[in-house]
C-alpha cells in the first residue's frame, strides 16, 4: 500500500479540516494534499531518482514526502545541520535529486551535479500551482523514505523504509480519524529524524492538526504550546529538560490544554521524568523506544504506567520509570547473547525485534537474519514482567579482560550521587586489559567529588572491574541536537586527559 | 485481486484497498462483485449485506487470508464467497509520536 493514502483518506473525508499550522500559515488536508499531487508532478517531470529536504520543519516536509510516495521517487530528508563536506558527500550519493531547501547550499557544494534545486517558497508555490485531481500513485517503486543514518565509524548508511513497513507501522497503532477537532500535535523534533516523518504520518492519519515548531528553543515552544492550545506534544530528553528550567525560571505559559506528552530519542533520566510528572500533575506521559530501521516506536511505556510506577513503593515497579515499557503487540522482541541464544529475564544482551514495520534494510544490504529478525545492535534486558531496559548500545559495552560492563549500570550508581549532575562510562585502550572503565563526570553546584572518592563510590555499589583507571571532571557532556550521549567523544575527552 | 489494488463496490459508495489476499475468493460488497471501475449505474444493495463499512477499519475474514482497509464508507457489507467479514481493530496505543 502507497503511503500517500494516509493522507488521501483525510483529504477526502473531510478536506476543509485544519491538518498542519507552520509560521502563522493553516493548511487543510484538502490543500495538502493538492500540494503533494503538484509536487508529484514536478518531481516525475524532474526526473529525479530521489527528492530532498535540506530544511528546517515546514509544509514542505508533508508536501515532498507525500508528493515523492505519489511519484514513486524515495523520499530522503538530510541533516542539514552536518558539515559542508558531510551534505556534499550525500548529495552525491543521490543525484539526480530534487532538492529542496537550502538552496544556495546545494549550488555552491554541488556546482556542477544534475540536480533539480528549489528553495523551499519556490517549491511550495510551485506544487500549490499544479494541482492534479486524479492522481494516482506511482507503485513501480517500494521505497517509500531513505535515512541517512549517523555514521560513527564510516560513511552514513542509508537505511531504507518501504510503503509495506511505514503503513503497517500506522495501520497497526493509529485509529484513522480518531482524533477530536481540538487535538493539535506540537512537533519540534527535526524532518530528517524517523521521528520527524512518525509525527507527520501518525498525526495526519489520526486527523490530529501538526503544529510545527521549525527550530527548538524553549521558551518558543511555550509560546507556541500556549497560543495554538497544544494537546499533545513529542520531545526528546534534552527538550523536555530545558522546557522545565525555562519553567522554573519563571517562564508564563499556559499548558492547561496539553494531554499528552511522548518522549523518546535518548536516555532520560529518571530525576527529570520524576520532576516533569509532579510538574504536570494531569499530563500523560508516554515513552516511545524505536530505531530509523525499525520506521519508529517498537516499545513503549504508556502514562498509566508512568503514574503506577510513580506512586508506588514496591521498588520493582518504581524501577520502571527508567524502562522503556513494553513491546507493541504488532512486533515481536527478543534478547540474543552473542551465539544468538535467547536469554531469561534479567539477562542483559542484544534486543532482537520482529514485524511488518521492520525494515531492517540499507541500500547496501539488508542486516535481518535468514527468518527476519533485526538485530538493533541496542543493548537491554527484560523483567519478569515484560518490561524493556535499556544498556546502551551494543558496541558501547566494555570488555575489560573478557568481561562485560555495561557503561549504564556505572552511570546509574554516578547519577545517583547529589554531587554529580551528569555522567558518562565508555571504554578507553588497556594494554593490560584491553579495554577499561573511563569516566567522565559533570559537578553538580561546584563541590565535585574526587577520583579517589569516585573509585570507592563504583567499588561499594558494583564490583571492582568496574572502577575507573581514569577519572576526568568536565563542565558538560557532548550531546547531538537529539539529546544523545556522543560516547565517541567522551571516549576521545579521555583519551586526551591522560 | 493484489495487495495495494483498488476496489470499487457496485452498489454503494464503498471503496477499499487490498492490504492482503493469500488465497482465491470473490470480494463482494452489498452482495455483488468488487470492480475497478464502476460502469454505468449503481445496482442495489442486498438487504443481507446492508451493514455497511466504514472509513478507516480494516476488514478481515477469519483464516486470515485477506485484509481490506476501507478508503471510503458506504451502505453495504464487505464479504469474501459470500461471508461477511469482521473488523480488525487497531490497537489501542497511546500516542508515541
Amino acid at each position: 500500500m502507497n503511503i500517500s493514502l494516509l493522507l488521501r483518506m483525510p483529504a477526502d473525508a473531510e478536506p476543509d479540516r485544519i491538518g498542519l499550522t507552520c509560521d502563522g500559515r493553516n493548511w487543510s488536508y484538502g490543500a495538502l494534499w493538492a500540494a503533494a499531487t503538484g509536487a508529484a508532478k514536478l518531481i516525475k517531470e524532474s526526473g529525479a531518482s530521489h527528492v530532498a529536504l535540506l530544511d528546517t520543519f515546514s509544509e514542505a516536509a508533508p508536501i515532498a514526502l507525500f508528493g515523492a510516495a505519489l511519484a514513486g521517487v524515495p523520499y530522503c530528508p538530510l541533516n542539514y545541520r552536518l558539515a559542508d563536506e558531510a551534505v556534499a558527500a550525500l548529495l552525491e550519493r543521490i543525484e539526480p535529486a530534487l532538492v529542496i531547501g537550502d538552496a544556495a547550499r546545494v549550488r555552491r557544494l554541488a556546482p556542477d551535479a544534475r540536480h533539480t534545486v528549489y528553495s523551499r517558497e519556490d517549491f511550495v508555490r510551485a506544487a500549490e500551482a499544479a494541482p492534479e485531481t486524479e492522481m494516482e500513485p506511482d507503485e513501480a517503486e517500494t521505497i517509500a523514505v531513505q535515512l541517512f543514518t549517523s555514521g560513527t565509524t564510516a560513511a552514513p548508511k542509508a537505511a531504507i523504509l518501504r510503503h509495506t513497513n511505514l503503513a503497517a507501522y500506522i495501520l497497526g497503532t493509529v485509529e484513522f480519524g480518531a482524533a477530536e477537532p481540538d487535538e493539535a500535535a506540537l512537533v519540534s523534533v527535526p524532518p530528517y529524524h524517523i521521528a520527524g516523518i512518525a509525527a507527520l504520518l501518525s498525526s495526519i492519519y489520526s486527523m490530529r492538526r501538526l503544529v510545527l515548531l521549525p527550530a527548538f528553543e524553549p521558551k518558543a515552544w511555550l509560546r507556541l504550546a500556549t497560543q495554538e492550545r497544544a494537546t499533545n506534544a513529542f520531545v526528546v530528553p534534552t527538550m523536555l529538560a530545558r522546557i522545565v528550567e525555562a519553567l522554573d525560571d519563571g517562564e508564563m505559559a499556559d499548558l492547561t490544554s496539553l494531554r499528552a506528552v511522548a518522549y523518546g530519542g535518548g536516555r532520560m533520566p529518571v530525576e527529570l521524568i520524576v520532576r516533569a510528572l509532579e510538574l504536570f500533575p494531569d499530563t500523560h506521559f508516554t515513552n516511545a523506544y524505536g530505531l530509523t530501521e525499525t520506521s519508529s516506536t517498537i516499545a513503549l511505556l504508556g502514562p498509566h504506567e508512568h503514574r503506577e510506577a510513580h506512586g508506588s513503593e514496591d521498588p520493582k515497579v518504581r524501577a520502571r520509570l527508567g524502562s522503556v515499557g513494553k513491546p507493541l503487540p504488532t512486533v515481536e522482541l527478543e534478547i540474543r547473547d552473542e551465539e544468538g541464544r535467547v536469554l531469561s529475564p534479567g539477562e542483559a544482551g542484544e534486543i532482537y525485534v520482529r514485524g511488518e514495520q521492520v525494515s531492517g534494510e540499507y541500500r547496501e544490504r539488508s542486516a535481518l537474519t535468514h527468518d527476519g529478525w533485526f538485530p538493533t545492535r541496542d543493548a537491554g534486558f527484560l523483567d519478569e514482567e515484560g518490561y524493556l531496559f535499556l544498556s546502551g548500545r551494543a558496541d558501547d559495552v566494555i570488555v575489560r579482560g573478557g568481561e562485560n560492563i555495561s557503561p549504564g549500570e556505572i552511570e546509574e550508581v554516578l547519577m545517583a550521587d547529589p554531587r554529580i549532575a551528569d555522567a558518562a562510562a565508555v571504554g578507553v585502550p588497556s594494554a593490560e586489559w584491553g579495554e577499561a572503565v573511563a569516566v567522565a563526570i559533570v559537578p553538580k553546584g561546584g563541590m565535585a567529588p574526587s577520583a579517589t572518592e569516585i573509585c570507592e563510590l563504583i567499588r561499594k555499589k558494583l564490583r571492582s572491574s568496574r572502577v575507573p583507571e581514569r577519572v576526568a571532571v568536565v563542565d558538560e557532556l557532548p550531546y547531538n541536537e537529539m539529546g544523545k550521549l556522543l560516547r565517541r567523544e567522551v571516549r576521545r575527552m579521555l583519551a586526551e586527559a591522560s | 485481486m493484489k495487495p495495494g489494488s483498488k476496489l470499487k463496490s457496485a452498489v454503494c459508495d464503498t471503496e477499499v484497498m487490498v492490504i492482503k489476499a493469500a488465497a482465491p475468493g470473490e470480494v463482494t460488497c452489498g452482495g455483488a462483485p468488487m470492480v475497478a471501475e464502476r460502469s454505468g449505474a449503481l445496482g442495489a444493495v442486498d438487504p443481507a449485506f446492508a451493514q455497511g463499512s466504514k472509513t478507516g477499519k480494516r476488514y478481515v475474514d477469519e483464516a486470515g487470508n485477506f485484509e481490506l482497509l476501507c478508503v471510503k464508507a458506504g451502505a453495504g457489507s464487505l464479504a469474501i464467497d459470500g461471508v461477511i467479514l469482521g473488523v480488525k481493530e487497531a490497537k489501542p496505543l497511546p500516542s508515541s509520536d
